[in-house]
């Protein structure tokens, strides 16, 4: 199964495995790493699954939806790397992703 | 911190009552942690239940907040099924249903919201419908369908949700309203009259200013003696805090809920309560319900961070949603009590509106938005901020938001 880590604001690292067909954010959620909230549940509709995707992975999970970056215009730690987690499905090929977690999600 | 062998007991497990049960783990409650849940199911998501669930679009697997596996995983005994039945707070023992007794060292309560329901001759008769849990949604989806003729009492997001979703299934669907408006209790006008053209462009026949006399076993009476046809009443009319076990113990206010500060503490030091059951803080100083999955989820942290001797988060931004059709209804803030409304872009110039509320200082302290996600989050970024913002510049879709919203 692949392997994300997410790493929290402060540095700590969680690697879990994720089925093929979940969000990253549902992988997060389902494994209880802080720092992913998900309040809509996969809706895109609250911005708080807020990741940074790592620069090496960046082409791999792709560019987000109208919809997504209208939502994460006015995050207030955006960066060029920023996504929202519920957003990206895990495949094969992300088979070791990174993401890092902004300070809070609002 | 807490010795290891303190035992947190969370009663409900909804949004609220298991997020609490996450997040004390995420910060470190070394401790036991019993999550009681009254329904047979696995903690859900309760939003899809008036929309893709009603509509087939989701499955019990999507719906689940968490996996069945987590609870293990993360050592919360969960035990679904299992109703308290009430407190003893001097013993601090609970007793379940079935007469067995639970000790706590600290509580949760949880216990969410039922719907209201109104003294209406008929309203006990097997085609009404309340909708707030699984069970009740099931019963719903099996009677919602092709030519059915669906009746809503009540112009609220439950009952509007419905009507959409019943429209999406090919069943007629009416909206029953004693108010003068839709959502007249939760929106604004602006919002409500957009939204009130809406559905009726989607064949939702709405009725305004209604009185009801009578649910009948195949219509609803009206007040003027008119009869509307129904296969299946929904009764939208709001919620009540579900506060009977903490009212035994004497910790629900008279009118209703159980009353918490900021970081979510009863009067009980031992007791904490979050989400829908509560009367908690809102943003402006006043104390109210705030019914929504965000404000579950801010007061399980605020539980959890308080147990675990952690900062209590900074007051949010409270928000919600709402789908309907293809609209996408997004809140941030209280409108109630704004000194300007401010309308940007054109609202008839299609599916696209958004509403800030100004307050007397000229800062944002709500915004309406539909299918306007960037007007919604730079609301909310305002709000956040604080600070008088040029009403006219607002209103102006030439002014980029980011001139506006970016500190």
């Amino acid at each position: 199964m692949p392997k994300v880590t997410y790493i929290e604001h402060n540095g700590t690292e969680h690697a879990v495995e994720v089925p093929v067909g979940l969000s990253v954010m549902r992988g997060a959620v389902d494994n209880n790493v802080p720092g992913i909230d998900a309040d809509c549940g996969g809706e895109c509709a609250c911005a708080t699954c807020h990741v940074f995707v790592d620069p090496a992975w960046e082409a791999r999970t792709g560019t987000p939806s109208e919809q997504e970056a209208s939502m994460l215009s006015f995050a207030a730690t955006k960066q060029d790397n920023s996504r929202l987690s519920c957003q990206i499905e895990m495949t094969a090929a992300l088979d070791g992703l990174v993401v890092r977690m902004p300070e809070a999600q609002h | 911190m807490e010795p290891a062998t303190a035992r947190v007991v969370i009663i409900g497990a909804g949004h609220a009552g298991s997020n609490a049960a996450a997040f004390l783990r995420q910060y470190g409650w070394p401790g036991e942690i019993i999550l009681l849940g009254e329904e047979p199911v696995l903690p859900y998501h309760r939003p899809p239940l008036s929309k893709a669930w009603l509509k087939g679009e989701a499955t019990a697997e999507s719906l689940a907040l968490r996996p069945a596996e987590f609870y293990g995983k993360q050592h919360v005994t969960l035990h679904l099924g299992t109703p308290a039945e009430a407190i003893d707070r001097g013993a601090k023992t609970l007793r379940l249903a079935g007469g067995e007794a639970l000790a706590y060292d600290h509580l949760i309560l949880a216990t969410g919201a039922r719907a209201r329901r109104i003294p209406l001759p008929g309203a006990d008769l097997p085609l009404v419908h309340t909708l707030r849990n699984a069970a009740d949604a099931d019963r719903l989806k099996a009677g919602i369908g092709p030519g059915r003729r669906v009746v809503v009492i009540g112009a609220g997001w439950i009952g509007l949700e419905v009507a959409a979703s019943a429209r999406a299934l090919g069943a007629a669907a009416t909206v029953l309203e004693a108010q003068d408006r839709v959502l007249a209790r939760v929106a604004s006008p602006a919002l409500s009259a957009f939204v009130d053209a809406a559905h009726r462009r989607r064949g939702v026949d709405l009725r305004l200013r209604v009185g009801i006399e009578a649910i009948e076993p195949d219509a609803v009476r009206l007040a003027d003696g008119t009869r509307i046809p129904a296969d299946l009443v929904l009764l939208g009319v709001g919620a009540v805090a579900e506060d009977a076990l903490a009212r035994a113990a004497g910790l629900a206010e008279p009118g209703g809920g159980i009353r918490v500060d900021g970081s979510a503490r009863t009067a009980d030091p031992a007791i904490h309560a979050i989400g829908d059951c509560t009367i908690r803080p809102l943003p402006g100083g006043a104390m109210g319900r705030l019914e929504s999955v965000p404000s579950a989820t801010e007061q399980a942290k605020q539980a959890a961070a308080d147990l675990c001797g952690r900062p209590v988060p900074a007051p949010e931004v409270c928000w919600f949603w709402s789908d309907q059709y293809e609209l996408r209804i997004q809140v941030a803030g209280l409108a109630q009590g704004a000194a300007q409304g401010v309308v940007r872009g054109d609202p008839a110039a299609g599916d696209r509106l958004a509403v800030f509320h100004l307050d007397a200082a000229g800062a944002v302290q709500a915004v309406e938005a539909v299918n306007a996600a960037p007007e919604f989050m730079a609301g909310k970024r305002l709000i956040a901020l604080g600070r008088p913002v040029p009403a006219a510049r607002l209103a102006d879709p030439a002014t980029p938001l980011a001139a506006l919203a970016t500190a």
